[in-house]
């Protein structure tokens, strides 16, 4: 069995489980987002009373951090009354940032996981060894009503990266570049596990937009076999007991594909879809209204400590707009500590407080009819971050943060 | 469920997100009926005025990938989608309109298959699909466990009765 297939039976409390077979498991923590109120509905619909084990809820008031509308306000309101009622003591407020990076902060992503979230990038988990995957407020309701949910075991995809990462190329761009060659829809309803040689020289941070991104080619889940890596940044997090799973050898995946990264170039995915991958090259010299550097995706340490070496002692572009969103609270304290805050600052960036902002385009950043951004996080579907006339180019913190500087998309690898 | 629904063919290509279905800045509206309003609107502005219950929704693949707003299954309930046929759909949506007992059918090829406007009838149980020409095409068989969250009208009577709540 894959390990997948291991933590899926265990929590099914069976033996093992087969490809496509439907399981019905205890789920470890549920997360639900300020955008569902509908869970709670649900919950209430289906004749729900009491949450089935609060100490397995999480809420998070990070998508209207803090609210910009009555209605949001109301929504975050009703939220908190629930919790409150119900004994969910991990409630998130509005001072703590987007739901994966707060999982990962506090410790409450691990290997071996059961996480299901109301948002299709709990996939991010997978950097973790956990089976993290998004479901909607209906089924967020059911966990709450039971404790558990249905799957079906999927499929699973093998993509290995192999080969030492140019200069200006970061996991941004490898996953890009995947999502690109094997388009939108390639992994729907299965799981895709990362494994090769670059793996070793990504960081946990790095891990997490990889995975988080498997989302974008239509993944349930992804995964990345624990090691050193993930076992340091868990060693002072994590204080549950926790089970990492192994692959048996002679797995058989549902394929299994190899890219070379050792020659790529810095990668962006033009408008409006996120497999429109492109090199960098192909569009050098458009102007950029706005750089947004933010989310789950491209919001952490390691992506504002890039922006802040490449923006060091200088200033963006009068032109463009440098909107920062740090991805949850801890990420905006120690890049404070670190001084990156202070530089970005100085260099003309426009900092917004920890959540999901305008990636999902409701508020603090929205674009205009016909103006252009680029942006760290993870969808450039058409109106995402605001007017359907907007055009959004996913690409690197540094690809951003390059732009920014100069107030059009450039080479990042000239600015490294 | 109706197990045989006639309809009239919107017909869309592939990718079309959840933010095309129900873009992300009205996800704070919580009422059906507010939510009706904006169905499809990132795909197609002035899709409510043409649509009436009972039409059907055709797409190239991976209809309904993107966020896991449960907004986009829904507001085609609340405008009284007859079903949703498409050549994949995102995992998430799939789940979210079978649980709200909207029947999505996976029918090979449907996006090339169906012009925009024509009237279709879809047999729900059976996967088939006609045309005033006659059968046009098959999807594929669901699942006994998805058949049976549809055929019950969604998934909160069956966990209803599973609490015990009448
Ligand atoms: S940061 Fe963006 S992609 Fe991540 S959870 Fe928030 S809205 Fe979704």
């Amino acid at each position: 069995m894959h390990a997948i297939e291991k933590l899926l039976a265990k929590a099914a409390g069976k033996e093992s489980v087969t490809t496509g077979e439907i399981v019905n498991c205890s789920v470890d923590m549920a997360g639900i987002n300020d955008l569902y109120l509908q869970t709670v509905r649900s919950f209430y619909e289906m004749g729900g009373e009491k949450v089935h084990d609060p100490s397995k809820v999480i809420m998070f008031m990070d998508h209207y951090a803090p609210p910009s509308t009555i209605i949001q306000a109301d929504n975050q309101k009703q939220f908190r009354q629930f919790c409150w009622d119900q004994g969910i003591e991990l409630l998130m407020d509005i001072d703590q940032g987007v739901c994966h990076q707060v999982l990962a902060d506090k410790g409450l992503s691990y290997p071996g996981e059961v996480l299901v979230v109301t948002d299709s990038h709990t996939t991010t988990h997978g950097a973790f060894g956990a089976f993290g995957t998004g479901v909607g407020a209906t089924d967020l309701a059911i966990i709450l009503a039971t404790g558990k949910l249905w799957f079906r075991v999927p499929e699973i995809i093998k993509i290995n990266f192999e080969g030492e990462l140019p200069k200006g190329v970061y996991a941004k761009d490898i996953i890009l570049h995947a999502i690109g060659e094997l388009g939108a829809d390639y992994a729907v309803y299965k799981a895709v596990e990362f494994a090769g040689s670059t793996l070793k020289q990504l960081s946990v941070s790095e891990r997490m937009a990889m995975c988080n991104m498997s989302t974008e080619m239509g993944a349930k889940t992804s995964y990345i076999q624990p090691d050193e890596i993930t076992m340091a940044f868990l060693k002072e997090k994590v204080t549950r007991p926790y089970e990492i799973f192994e692959t048996d050898p002679g797995y058989q995946y549902a394929a299994e594909i190899t890219f070379d990264v050792s020659k790529l170039k810095p990668q962006l995915a033009a408008p409006s879809s996120v497999d429109n991958v492109y090199d960098v090259t192909e569009f050098l010299g458009r102007h950029v209204d706005q750089a947004y550097l933010g989310s789950c995706t491209g919001g952490r340490v390691d992506d504002l400590a890039i922006a802040a070496k490449i923006l060091n002692g200088k200033h963006i572009n009068p032109r463009t707009r440098f909107v920062v969103v740090p991805a949850s609270k801890a990420v905006f304290l120690e890049a404070m500590d670190k001084g990156y805050i202070q530089t970005l600052v100085e260099a003309g960036a426009t900092f917004v407080t920890p959540g999901c902002a305008a990636c999902l385009g409701t508020h603090e950043g929205m674009l205009a009819s016909g103006e252009t951004c680029i942006t760290s996080t993870n969808r450039n579907f058409p109106g995402r971050m605001g007017h359907t006339q907007g055009q959004i180019f996913l690409g690197s913190p540094a690809a951003v943060a390059a732009a920014a500087l100069e107030g059009k998309i450039v080479d990042p690898s000239d600015y490294i | 469920m109706e197990k045989i629904v006639t309809g009239k063919a919107f017909v869309f290509g592939t990718n079309i997100d959840t933010d095309q279905i129900y873009p992300g800045r009205f996800v704070e509206l919580t009422d059906v009926e507010d939510v009706a309003k904006h169905a499809m609107e990132g795909a197609d502005p002035d899709f409510t005025k043409k649509f009436q219950p009972g039409d059907i929704i055709v797409a190239g693949t991976n209809f309904g990938c993107g966020s896991s707003r449960e907004h986009a299954a829904i507001t085609l309930k609340a405008v009284g989608v007859g079903a949703v046929l498409a050549e994949s759909f995102g995992r998430i949506f799939y789940r979210n309109a079978i649980n709200l007992g909207v029947p999505l059918l996976v029918c090979p090829g449907i996006g090339r298959l169906v012009k925009n406007g024509e009237t279709l009838t879809v047999d729900v149980v059976s996967g088939t699909v006609s045309n005033a020409a006659g059968e046009i095409a098959q999807a594929q068989p669901m699942s006994e466990y998805v058949m049976n969250i549809l055929a019950s009208g969604g998934i909160k009577g069956l966990i209803r009765a599973q609490l015990g709540k009448a």
